[in-house]
């Protein structure tokens, strides 16, 4: 029983690091937290779904196809709304995230209803590896953490070790001085939103293979994935996944002996409990301003 | 090279330049000196772009082309260099970092050549390579500034208050290695500064600034000479009267 729980938590915890690690991009380079970041990922769920089921592609051409859509729609968010705002102040920028989240999830309400929707998968979650004595993992569980280990690696090579990424390090840190070194903050900024809209979709993809698809999909994720990144220090990659795994076991425990009706308020309680220890995240490496 | 032909900057309705115009000359450090609030970095920051929709008149040229209105993300790739009042690193990056995205508009291979060089002139960013930036000292730091600029390359590098905060041994250290970038790369410079007594010991040519314009011109043994530059700027006061005070309050002549 024990084995089991901190397996399954392990595997929901993938999702929850996928999804912290989306937000984490965005607030690295613009110290914007993205409220739309679930229903952009939803969004891009619904059309895999689409491309799936109503055009009869195969996922080869349906997951790249769905994926690139929400690079694009992550991008022409930001260049359509965010740059939009004159003199924004970060406040301002996080309502216009609120603002995108209700329209996304307005029309994806309006285009495909709120019925729950199958959505095909390659990956089984029902073929099942029998790991430790009495505890199994699914196929698909595996995947969504192979994948969420992976993009962690990824993105933190890519913030470590290319101009880009520095440049995007660079840009959360100081936009003018970023434009004095001729970065073009803007080409910056639409780039993160596009990357980060991408892995979101990709934790989209997964969540909705072990569920069902309908709007509501991202709501549950979208928390726990912002917790998750809270609990890592908001601007470590490696923390957004650490805390995903953290909140996904800590749930599952406390749901597996003491009651599933709490189960997602304690990982608020943890929250808390955390920040009240380490404010700035159980991971963060924040220099502190001298003044 | 760089010209500015009589031009005024508005923060809203506050006009913080009236009327500056200004010639660079090759290979030299020009020093523009002047209080708080006389508009010296306002200008920089207008030539770089760096105020939105400003200047409201004038224009700006380099050789023959006009840059006032450009992105300064254009601006920097023409070849002028800013190092900001302030320092103004990236604290959260390391000091290799910063100097690297010094080189950021320059492909290629240029940059381990460059990044020797910026070594070369300050030992200590190369012992502190793997630090973060942050933890610098503020004399590291301005070094850090001033060899981040140093790796774009770049013709004309503006040199914003490279003394603020510093102290006196650091900023003539400073202004050592400020000469001898101009010396040894030819690096045209316009150095704005308040330490009126370091700036005019290094510039080729000053101009002093007061509310929003240019009120005196000159090479720094003409501007040393200055009665009104010497009391004002320099602190040199020129006649004390025999009881130990002065009798009358100087007038500035070009007011």
């Amino acid at each position: 029983m024990f084995s089991q729980l901190i397996i399954s938590g392990i595997a929901i915890g993938a999702t929850y690091a996928l999804m912290a690690l989306a937000m984490v991009i965005i607030y690295k380079t613009s110290e914007v937290l993205n409220f739309a970041q679930g229903d952009m990922a939803m969004l891009s769920a619904f059309v895999a779904y689409f491309i799936l089921e109503d055009q009869g592609l195969g996922f080869a051409a349906a997951f790249p196809l769905a994926l690139l859509f929400a690079f694009c729609l992550g991008a022409v968010l930001e260049f359509g709304f965010l740059r939009r705002a004159k003199e924004p102040t970060v406040l301002g920028l996080i309502i216009i995230t609120l603002g995108l989240q209700m329209i996304l999830y307005g029309l994806a309400s309006w285009r495909w209803g709120s019925d729950q929707k199958n959505f095909p998968f390659p990956v089984s979650d029902f073929e099942v590896h029998e790991i430790l004595p009495g505890a199994v993992i699914s196929d698909l569980n595996l995947v969504t953490l192979g994948w969420a280990l992976l993009l962690m690696l990824l993105l933190f090579a890519f913030f470590r070790y290319t101009k880009l990424g520095v440049a995007m390090k660079a840009t959360q840190q100081n936009h003018v001085v970023a434009r004095i070194m001729g970065i073009r903050v803007n080409r910056i900024l639409m780039l993160t939103w596009g990357i980060s809209s991408m892995v979101g979709a990709s934790a989209a993809f997964l969540i909705a293979s072990t569920d069902t698809l309908d709007p509501n999909l991202m709501w549950n994720p979208q928390l726990k994935g912002f917790s998750a990144a809270v609990l890592g220090g908001m601007t470590s990659l490696p923390g957004a996944v650490a805390g995903g795994f953290i909140l996904g076991v800590i749930e599952n425990l406390f749901g597996g002996y003491v009651s599933v009706e709490f189960k997602s308020v304690v990982a608020f309680a943890v929250i808390v409990l955390i920040l009240c220890v380490r404010p700035s995240g159980l991971f963060a490496r924040h220099y502190v301003r001298k003044v | 090279m760089l010209e500015v032909r009589n031009i005024e900057t508005l923060y809203g309705l506050v006009m913080a330049l009236r009327g500056v115009s200004l010639k660079l000359s090759e290979n030299k450090i020009t020093a523009i000196l002047g209080a708080n609030g006389a508009g010296k970095s306002t200008l920089i920051k207008t030539v770089m772009g760096l105020i939105e929709d400003q200047p409201d008149k004038g224009a700006i040229w380099l050789d023959d082309k006009r840059i006032d209105g450009k992105d300064t993300e254009d601006i920097v790739r023409l070849g002028l260099a800013y190092v900001p009042e302030g320092r103004e690193v990236f604290e959260e990056l390391t000091v290799l970092e910063n100097l690297l995205m010094g080189a950021y508009t320059r492909g290629g291979s240029h940059g381990k050549a460059d990044l020797k060089m910026v070594y070369g002139l300050f030992p200590r960013l190369a012992e502190r390579q793997r630090q973060l930036a942050g933890t610098l000292s503020g004399g590291e730091q301005q070094m850090l500034a001033i060899g981040r600029a140093l790796m774009m390359r770049p013709r004309i590098m503006f040199l914003d208050e490279p003394s603020l905060g510093l102290s006196p041994l650091l900023v003539r250290e400073i202004f050592h290695t400020i000469r001898l970038v101009n010396r040894e790369l030819g690096t045209t410079i316009l150095l704005v500064e308040q330490n009126a007594n370091m700036a005019l010991s290094v510039c080729h040519h000053g101009y002093v600034m007061e509310n929003g314009r240019f009120v005196l011109a000159g090479t720094p043994q003409e501007l040393m000479s200055d009665e009104d530059v010497r009391e004002f700027y320099l602190g040199v006061r020129s006649e004390v009267s025999v009881k130990g005070f002065q009798r009358y309050k100087r007038k500035k002549r070009w007011r």
